[in-house]
């Protein structure tokens, strides 16, 4: 029988938590790395066994840490990350020139075909690479060589690369997105990058409509169907199909359509999930109720799902890689909160129960497909 | 011997216990039990300095016989008492909450 395994970044750990297919009982280990904040975990889709996560804290800086046995024990490997050549400035909150600073590993996607390559989306943002397993990194300094580089700005969470999909279908494709610059694409496997934010409305840059600046959340992308991708900017829900090329908003009967996460169904590439937040000022769930919303349609019309969740006094939020989908037949899906709980729902979203409720606030979750 | 204190979210790191014992070739500095640290344990490279310009993360201080020696040069010699190994040098995260 199958099995899934959950890995949950955290700000003081990570936390492993692994089930059969039913998905009902679960063994939790953790925490890894007690006291420091982990942005990301992720396994590598071409040995499950090879997990990566990034470890990080004020005090001592960033880390990244590999296991070869699923997360039962783990290695220090490579946390050099240095720019190519003269990084520059990037704007500042009020506008002005900023330098381009190290901060942290926001994002670690392993290839889909070698465990030793691993991509790392980082904050000020830019993106790594390491084909030796995460001991040395070479940044990928097409996309920050872009040209457009002066005018990425932070969001509120930092300058970050926080999404990485890889296309399976066309290994010289990769799609990123930043906050706050906006998502991109290459053709060539990183030698240069292409801003795809045409279709984007962001009333908070000077010019709405301007090729970056956006402050993308998150995209996904289901796997048979590459050319289209959903994306939860900082307003609106919208989807491409055309790998970019142009956007349009689906936002329909949301709720609002502020938020962070957004993923796909494992066997329904029209079927999409989001957690509307709130706003930007108030990052918690509106009227205290916590709801994922599913379309069947590939976005416009939405169903609240609810079962299982807090329909009262409930003011968390969901950031923007704390969700996740598994593949088993009856496909699972995985969120969770900065109040430290992680739901599982094992029948695609119609009812849900917490795995964990009183973890540190949840930074990401990932889930792998286990044999 | 210089004898060096951390804290304990290094020593997990570091998979150490109590005090780390190294032996430091030529002048005992900042800079010289640093190089012997990060040697010994490569897995503490980039947490206490930067890996390029080998400046002290900012919430990471340095003391040593009751002294703040986090401002000093890293090439000044440290004192005597650690030299010798009588007192040990302390590496201490800055409290700032969390």
């Amino acid at each position: 029988m199958s099995k899934v395994r959950v890995l949950a970044g955290t700000r003081k750990g990570a936390f492993v938590m692994e089930s059969d297919g039913k998905r009902e009982r679960w063994n939790i280990s953790g925490p890894h790395f007690a006291g420091f904040e982990l942005y990301h975990v992720k396994g590598s889709p071409a040995d499950p066994n090879r997990l990566y996560a990034s470890q990080s804290s004020s005090w001592f800086g960033q880390l990244i840490q590999r296991s070869n046995d699923g997360g039962k024990t783990w290695e220090t490997v490579g946390n050099k990350f240095v720019y190519d050549g003269v990084p520059g400035t990037h704007q500042w909150y009020d506008g002005t020139p900023h330098p381009w600073e190290f901060k942290r590993v926001w994002h670690l996607e392993p290839s889909l075909t070698d465990p030793d390559t691993v991509y790392a989306g980082v904050e000020d943002a830019a993106m790594f690479k390491s084909t030796d397993g995460g001991q040395t990194w070479e940044e990928l300094s097409g996309l920050r060589g872009h040209g457009s580089g002066s005018s990425w700005a932070p969001g509120a969470g930092g300058m970050c690369l926080h999404t990485i999909l890889l296309d399976p279908s066309n290994p010289q494709r990769m799609f990123i997105a930043i906050s706050a610059a906006g998502a991109f694409r290459t053709d060539d496997a990183g030698k240069t990058w292409k801003p795809i934010n045409r279709g984007l409305h962001s009333q908070t840059m000077p010019d709405p409509d301007a090729e970056v600046g956006h402050c993308v959340h998150r995209i996904a992308m289901h796997r048979s169907r590459t050319n289209t991708l959903f994306m939860q900017k900082h307003w609106d829900v919208l989807r491409t199909d055309n790998a970019g090329e142009l956007w349009k908003e689906v936002s329909g009967n949301l709720p609002t359509d502020f938020g962070f996460v957004i993923d796909v169904h494992a066997h329904e590439p029209e079927t999409i999930y989001v957690i509307p937040i709130k706003s930007d000022g108030e990052h918690f769930v509106p009227e205290a109720k916590l709801r994922v919303y599913r379309s069947r349609t590939g976005g416009n019309e939405w169903e609240a799902l609810t079962k299982g969740l807090p329909q009262s006094d409930c003011y968390v939020n969901v950031l923007r890689d704390a969700m996740a989908i598994d593949s088993l037949d009856k496909c699972g899906v995985y969120f969770g909160t900065t109040g430290g709980q992680v739901y599982a729902s094992a029948d695609a979203g119609d009812t849900w129960a917490p795995i964990v409720r009183d973890l540190p606030a949840v930074l990401s979750v990932e889930v792998q497909t286990l044999p | 011997m210089i004898r060096v204190v951390l804290p304990a979210h290094l020593r997990t790191l570091a998979h150490v216990d109590g005090e780390v014992m190294l032996a430091v070739e030529g002048p005992v500095t900042q800079r010289s039990v640093l190089d012997a640290l990060e040697a010994r344990y490569p897995m503490l490279s980039g947490t206490l300095r930067d890996h390029i310009t080998k400046q002290r993360r900012p919430f990471v201080r340095f003391f040593a016989c009751e002294e703040d020696l986090s401002h000093e040069s890293p090439d000044a010699p440290l004192p005597e008492a650690v030299a010798n190994g009588t007192e040990p040098f302390l590496v201490v995260g800055a409290i700032a909450g969390g």
